[in-house]
């Protein structure tokens, strides 16, 4: 039986996730290549391919027009697609400007008319195409990563968090960022990280987006009352790697 | 001599973003010969306004994914120089090692996985799992090398988390530094193979020559990775030094129709940033065991040829990997203790620099009294290339046309010259084609 064939696109990203690829070390990457077929990778093959694809793992934002095609190619190709990343999934960081009226002629000022700087609200590619599965974070979490694809190979459904960031600092026994005067959103954070940033003795950025149905009024009550914030910083918190979910709230 | 020629490299590959290079030769007309970004533009300086001091290196980071160390380096050092904070010795020390780490992963990662499949004839570092086992193996281990040794101290590479405005929100034990010296040591090995490897494949390497303008930070220190002025050296050796604070004044950015990221220029029609331009710029500054390196691989400043910017990193992975030995040693005669954030003194603007892999790097921010970021500016070392690349193309493609190039060649001379200045064109905001037109 043939390997499976696996291929790694990328839109308006930084493509750090695609760089945690090369961080597995020697054996369990060459582990890996022994079950899948990688077929594209752009920033890491000259090879491409037109055949259909098992599992394409999709880095970037949805930030233009002209990039809708090539999303659904891709779309129409792969039998199963993982938005790869959070500008995959919700957008990501790139979602933080989208509130904004003037970020080209802010950057680009008098040349921000020329088409070729055209770009407009971000979104996660699911504004496009059908996702099947969804690898948060900035970055992905490799290991994460790592199960969701075995979990394909081996016909399961990946299994992935939907409790807050707290829940893991409590596994850790990691002392509160509120107890320590300083504010977090872990309460409101997807899990799945292993929260690392509490531990490092600074405020969870919920990377990974927000928990389905977070309470944000409360959170943003918890802000002003614990970590003594204005209304309006609290307002704006969530705005960090889940504006289009604040947007949407 | 090749009379026509159409190249249309279309999102060129093994690069970070996209880019694209378009060659149109007819009849021995040069009609295009461009090299352009159609990179989508993200808007980080946009998106800053309004963020909290603490926030804002969490943003920028974001901008590159390979070289988010020293975006965060760069940016919090830029919001400490607006608000007045004044880091520990502890805290630069552990910056400095970490910088290091960033340069090494960076390097390793750009000369075995995107340009050695060019100097072995293969299309990507597939083919070579099969063919030069040990190789890819040795580049995999030194990857995670370098990526343990950067997590250890910012809490990982991509978008690191320890670094933040006032210090290092934790530290490494002493038995963490100890393993990592441990580590460090037990790769050299690794490190004189790799230098065997390049010094094999070198011949591979074209011969290419272009004098251009060479910018980097130097310091009277050190080589310069962490901070320093900007200091331009030309082909005749002529240096000049500038202070940070005016870099506007060297890189002069302007827009052009064929790329999302703005151009830069300063004496000359355009300068190159890089690991070449750091070798040229502070040769005199490197450990003895990297200037060794660098005279087994045949590079001596000052270097004009674009291609030996690769030859440079495994240069600089050299001298990061000994200087990395001697923070450590230091760390480990004082002792690490986790010590308080330094608190801001007083707001307004600040501008900072760090060398990153692909070159200098500016951060400018402005902040109120609250500590809220009233917007931003980042010069990108990929942006100062790209004027750079396409000068060289308009220099090497009539070369390449009198030597009598097929045109399958000159795509895979352009792109190797692309690919040799590492670009990281998500960060630039621009992208690179190839299009030659017949």
């Amino acid at each position: 039986m043939s390997k499976p064939k696996v291929a790694f696109f990328d839109f308006a990203c930084c493509e750090g996730c695609q760089i945690e690829m090369t961080n597995y070390g020697a054996e369990p990457f060459l582990e890996l290549l022994k079950h899948v077929d990688i077929v594209e990778f752009r920033e890491a093959m000259s090879e491409t391919t037109t055949e259909p694809i098992d599992i394409a793992l999709i880095e970037g934002s949805f930030t233009r027009e002209a990039d809708r095609a090539r999303l659904m190619e891709i779309r129409k190709r792969a039998k199963i697609v993982i938005a790869y990343g959070q500008c995959a999934t919700t957008g990501g960081i790139n979602a933080l400007k989208n509130h904004q009226t003037d970020y080209k002629q802010f950057v680009y000022g008098t040349d921000s008319d020329l088409p070729h700087l055209d770009s407009k609200k971000a979104y996660g590619v699911d504004h496009v195409i059908k996702v099947d599965y969804y690898a948060y974070g900035c970055p992905v979490n490799k290991y994460e990563v790592l199960q969701i694809l075995l979990h394909l190979l081996h016909g399961k459904e990946p299994v992935i968090p939907n409790y807050p960031v707290c829940v893991e600092c409590k596994r850790r026994e990691t002392v509160c960022r509120f107890d320590e005067g300083d504010h977090c959103m872990g309460m409101v954070a997807r899990a799945g990280c292993g929260a690392p940033c509490p531990a490092a003795g600074i405020p969870c950025e919920a990377c990974r987006g927000f928990v389905d149905q977070p309470n944000l009024p409360a959170f943003e009550k918890v802000l002003v009352d614990r970590a003594g914030f204005t209304p309006q910083r609290a307002a704006e918190k969530g705005r960090m790697f889940t504006a289009n979910a604040l947007e949407a709230s | 001599m090749t009379s026509t020629v159409h190249i249309d490299v279309h999102h060129l590959t093994r690069v970070e973003g996209h880019g694209n290079i378009i060659v149109n030769v007819t009849d021995g007309a040069i009609e295009k010969c461009e090299w352009q970004v159609p990179e989508a533009p993200r808007f980080f300086e946009s998106m800053v306004r309004g963020r909290h001091y603490s926030e804002v290196a969490r943003i920028t980071s974001r901008i590159c994914g390979i070289c988010a160390v020293g975006h965060t380096l760069a940016s919090v050092k830029a919001t400490e120089d607006a608000l007045g904070i004044e880091i520990s010795a502890q805290s630069r020390k552990l910056r400095e090692l970490l910088k290091h780490a960033e340069n090494a992963d960076s390097h390793v990662l750009h000369a075995y996985i995107l340009v050695a499949p060019d100097l072995a004839g293969a299309p990507s570092v597939f083919p070579l799992v099969e063919t030069m086992p040990d190789v890819v193996a040795r580049a995999l281990r030194l990857k995670r090398l370098c990526h343990e040794w950067g997590s250890l101290i910012g809490g990982r590479t991509t978008h690191p988390t320890t670094v933040v405005p006032g210090g290092m929100a934790e530290v490494p034990t002493v038995k963490e530094l100890a393993e990592l010296k441990q580590k460090l040591v037990a790769a050299v090995p690794d490190l004189e193979a790799t230098l065997e490897t390049v010094a094999a494949l070198a011949p591979n390497i074209p011969a290419f020559d272009r004098p251009t303008e060479y910018i980097g930070l130097s310091s009277d220190e050190d080589y310069g990775l962490y901070d320093g002025q900007i200091q331009s050296v030309l082909p005749d050796g002529t240096k000049q030094r500038y202070p940070v604070a005016d870099y506007r004044l060297v890189t002069n950015e302007f827009v052009v129709p064929q790329s999302t990221a703005k151009y830069t220029k300063n004496k000359l029609d355009s300068y190159a940033a890089g690991a070449l331009a750091r070798f040229n710029n502070n040769y005199d500054m490197l450990v003895p065991q990297a200037k060794q390196a660098a005279e087994m691989l045949g590079l001596q400043p000052i270097c004009t040829n674009p291609y030996m910017n690769t030859v440079a990193q495994v240069v600089e992975v050299v001298h990061s990997v000994y200087d990395s030995l001697r923070l450590i040693d230091e760390l480990l005669e004082t002792g690490v203790k986790l010590e308080p954030l330094a608190r801001p003194t007083k707001h307004g603007r600040g501008i900072q620099s760090v060398e990153v892999p692909r070159g200098i790097l500016f951060h400018e921010y402005d902040y109120d009294a609250a500590g809220t970021c009233q917007g931003g500016n980042c010069i990108i070392p990929t942006n100062q290339n790209h004027n750079n690349i396409q000068h060289d193309f308009d220099v090497l493609v009539p070369q390449l046309l009198e030597a009598d190039k097929a045109e399958k060649e000159m795509e895979l001379a352009l792109e190797m010259l692309v690919r040799a200045y590492d670009p990281c064109i998500s960060c630039s905001t621009h992208h690179l084609d190839v299009t030659f037109v017949r």
